[in-house]
């Protein structure tokens, strides 16, 4: 898993518009009571895609299935720190995130998962999703190492933070391995702290 | 960039190494894990073979999925779901030489309520949890970071977190709070003026005469609710309070080892002169109790104001939110929060599920009853927080005025366990989030407000400002003074 070197994604989009969506939405808290994440595709946005009387409604995510873009606005992930709730969203088909801004928790959520979150300003996202609603079949590519996204014959740039992108083009996302290489140093920073049992 | 903030010696003090992608390494001193976002990590670990790097820097305990009832937490646990969790973390935890405060301990409860009362959180240490609300942590001046369940694989693994530095915004708090005003309502103050995402990107360093003079607990909700103003994180400086506070806690050192604890804690607080990326400055003085009015945290008013209308908003996307929350709240343009009839209402949380949250709403309850039809719970943050309680016969109170006493858990916040809002309706809450379905049910509404305005919602069926009851109070005690006189 860690060798993989995701320096673009594409599909479908799927617009996901409003500001401050929280993770209580994304993934309400009560389908969070299983040790595994395997199943939480089922949950996205569980309350949210339905009627009062539990049929589907017509949230974006049950108009355009098998999207791999989510474009979201402002805020998107904020609440609680939540990895279930990219899981879901990955789970669920989404392979990249374009928005206007993030939660940071979500943010790095999806960094750990290897999931693109890049960001541009109000109008360039608005298009998109206009875009997306007008050509719910159209392709939507975000190149990671360009920090653009290129849908209906033109190409708009993006921000993708660095730390990100590196991790991403360079297939070093999933951090575990890479920080274990250091124990020893971390060994001796732990040893160094006053309040660590041993430290002088 | 700041410079010779606590932010920036602590994490200078934590940083291991630059990763090749320019994140650091950073060491976590303190890492917490409960039993809902620590089960897949575990899993990921025996995937790949590895062991737990800093057993002993580790703690445990259960809070979201535990039942408050007590007849209800005789194991196993009916909800299987629940049992299933909590076995898990009992098994990772003894596997790993984790030490876990179950049900058993007599000292299980909210992350963010345990490690802060028995001395685990300390100034100048770096403190993560799968759990956004670690900010709470923060407030003995320390970086507490919420982490998902990837980071928490890592933490375990490596006792590190790849992050960046954030910037770090200065938050002076200006003036001094009036009767029936406290921590809570600073930091929805701060949240209404800044914004729900106004943090993102910062870390909050929280300062100024009004949070001088808070004492731990306060700051410890006000730094709680960080997350829910967009930063990952917030501090306060530690002083003489943070210092009397931890003096004789289970997990802090006596004597000489304190004052050299104490010399290392003072060494960590932001210099005089150190560096900013901004200061914002912020008046709480005669600010009146507030309350959420819509399906945010930032949606604040003060409970006389009436209630925003969606086109006095600036933004188009501002008035979007507001004609939402107008819609699932019900409003009206024109109405207040005073008046707003309350079915639940609910003390708790690792917001206000703290010994001085109940003290304050046992004050309020005392010799008053909850209104008729109304669910009232009182769910202490802690076994430990429960124990004071009851020691200090505040059980009783609550008990009397018709309040159900819980044991220790997250509750009713998210209703992970059987606490849970039904159908639409309207809870008067001491906790940090009123997004939609947040406690339970998708139509349930959420007030959040002071342990002390919950009390008085409780008390008179609808939202309500607490001040009233220190003025009936005030005339009763008067009108004794007089008899004394005239006997």
């Amino acid at each position: 898993m860690a060798e993989n070197h995701i320096t673009e994604v594409s599909g479908t989009g799927v617009p996901i518009r409003g500001n401050d969506i929280d993770t209580d939405q994304i993934l309400p808290a009560r389908f969070m009571k299983e040790v595994t994440f395997d199943n939480m595709a089922d949950y996205l946005f569980y309350d949210a895609r339905r009627d009062d009387d539990g049929t589907l409604n017509d949230h974006p995510l049950n108009v355009y299935e098998g999207a791999n873009v989510a474009v979201v606005n402002k805020n998107f992930g904020c609440g609680s720190s939540r990895e279930h709730a990219p899981q879901a969203m990955m789970r669920w088909g989404v392979d990249g995130v374009v928005g206007e801004s993030f939660a940071e928790i979500f943010r790095d959520n999806c960094k750990s998962l290897g999931i693109p979150a890049a960001t541009a300003d109000r109008e360039t996202v608005t298009d998109l999703q206009d875009w997306i609603e007008a050509n719910p079949d159209g392709e939507i590519e975000i190149d990671v190492e360009a920090e653009t996204v290129t849908y209906g014959g033109r190409t708009v740039d993006v921000e993708i933070d660095d730390a990100m992108k590196e991790a991403l083009v360079e297939g070093i996302w999933d951090t575990t391995a890479l920080m274990y290489s250091n124990l020893s140093k971390v060994e001796e920073t732990a040893a160094q702290l006053a309040y660590v049992e041993g430290a002088d | 960039m700041s410079r010779n903030t606590l932010y920036d010696k602590v994490w200078e003090k934590h940083r291991v190494t630059e990763l090749p992608n320019g994140q650091d390494q950073l060491f976590i001193g303190l890492h917490l894990i409960h039993e809902v976002t620590s089960p897949q990590a575990f899993g990921m670990l025996r995937e790949r073979d590895l062991d737990v790097a800093f057993p002993d820097r580790t703690y445990a305990t259960t809070d979201h999925i535990v039942p408050t009832e007590t007849e209800k937490r005789d194991r196993p646990l009916e909800d299987a779901q629940a049992e299933e969790m909590l076995s898990a973390l009992e098994r990772n935890t003894g596997e790993n030489g984790i030490t876990f405060f179950g049900f058993e301990s007599g000292r299980q409860g909210i992350t963010h309520v345990v490690a802060p009362e028995l001395g685990l959180s300390q100034p100048g240490m770096t403190v993560a949890c799968g759990d956004s609300h670690t900010s709470t942590h923060g407030a003995f001046g320390s970086i507490g970071v919420g982490v998902g369940t990837s980071q928490i694989r890592d933490i375990l693994a490596t006792g590190c977190i790849a992050a960046e530095k954030q910037r770090v915004r200065r938050i002076e708090v200006e003036g001094s709070l009036g009767e029936g005003v406290y921590a809570k309502d600073v930091i929805l103050k701060i949240i209404q003026e800044l914004g729900v995402d106004g943090g993102v990107g910062h870390v909050y360093e929280y300062g100024g005469p009004a949070v001088r003079e808070l004492d731990m607990e306060g700051r410890l909700a006000v730094c709680n609710m960080s997350i829910e103003g967009g930063a990952r994180a917030g501090y306060i400086n530690p002083d003489e309070t943070t210092y009397e506070y931890l003096r004789g806690r289970e997990y802090v050192p006596e004597g000489q080892e304190f004052e050299e604890l104490k010399a290392y804690w003072e060494s960590i607080r932001s210099d005089e002169d150190a560096e900013y990326d901004d200061v914002v400055t912020i008046d709480v003085d005669g600010m009146d109790p507030l309350v959420t009015w819509g399906i945010n945290p930032g949606q604040v008013i003060e409970v006389s104001e009436p209630i925003p209308a969606p086109e006095d908003f600036e933004t188009g996307t501002e008035r979007k939110a507001a004609r939402k929350a107008y819609d699932h709240m019900d409003h009206e343009p024109g109405d207040s929060m005073l008046g707003y009839d309350v079915d639940v209402a609910f003390l708790g949380t690792c917001t206000n599920g703290r010994v001085s949250d109940f003290e304050v709403a046992a004050d309020v309850l005392a010799g008053n009853t909850v209104a008729e039809g109304v669910r009232a719970l009182a769910v202490p943050g802690s076994e430990t927080v429960r124990e004071q309680c009851e020691a200090r016969g505040l059980d009783e109170v609550f008990i009397e005025a018709g309040f159900q006493w819980r044991r220790a858990g997250c509750s009713m916040c998210l209703a992970m366990n059987d606490d849970s809002l039904e159908g639409d309706e309207v809870c008067a809450s001491s906790s940090n989030r009123n997004f939609v379905g947040r406690q339970g049910s998708k139509d349930g509404r959420t007030v959040l407000m002071s342990p002390a305005m919950v009390a008085a919602a409780a008390v008179e069926g609808e939202v309500t400002d607490v001040r009233r009851f220190f003025d009936d109070r005030a005339r009763t005690v008067s009108a004794d003074d007089v008899e004394e006189v005239a006997d």
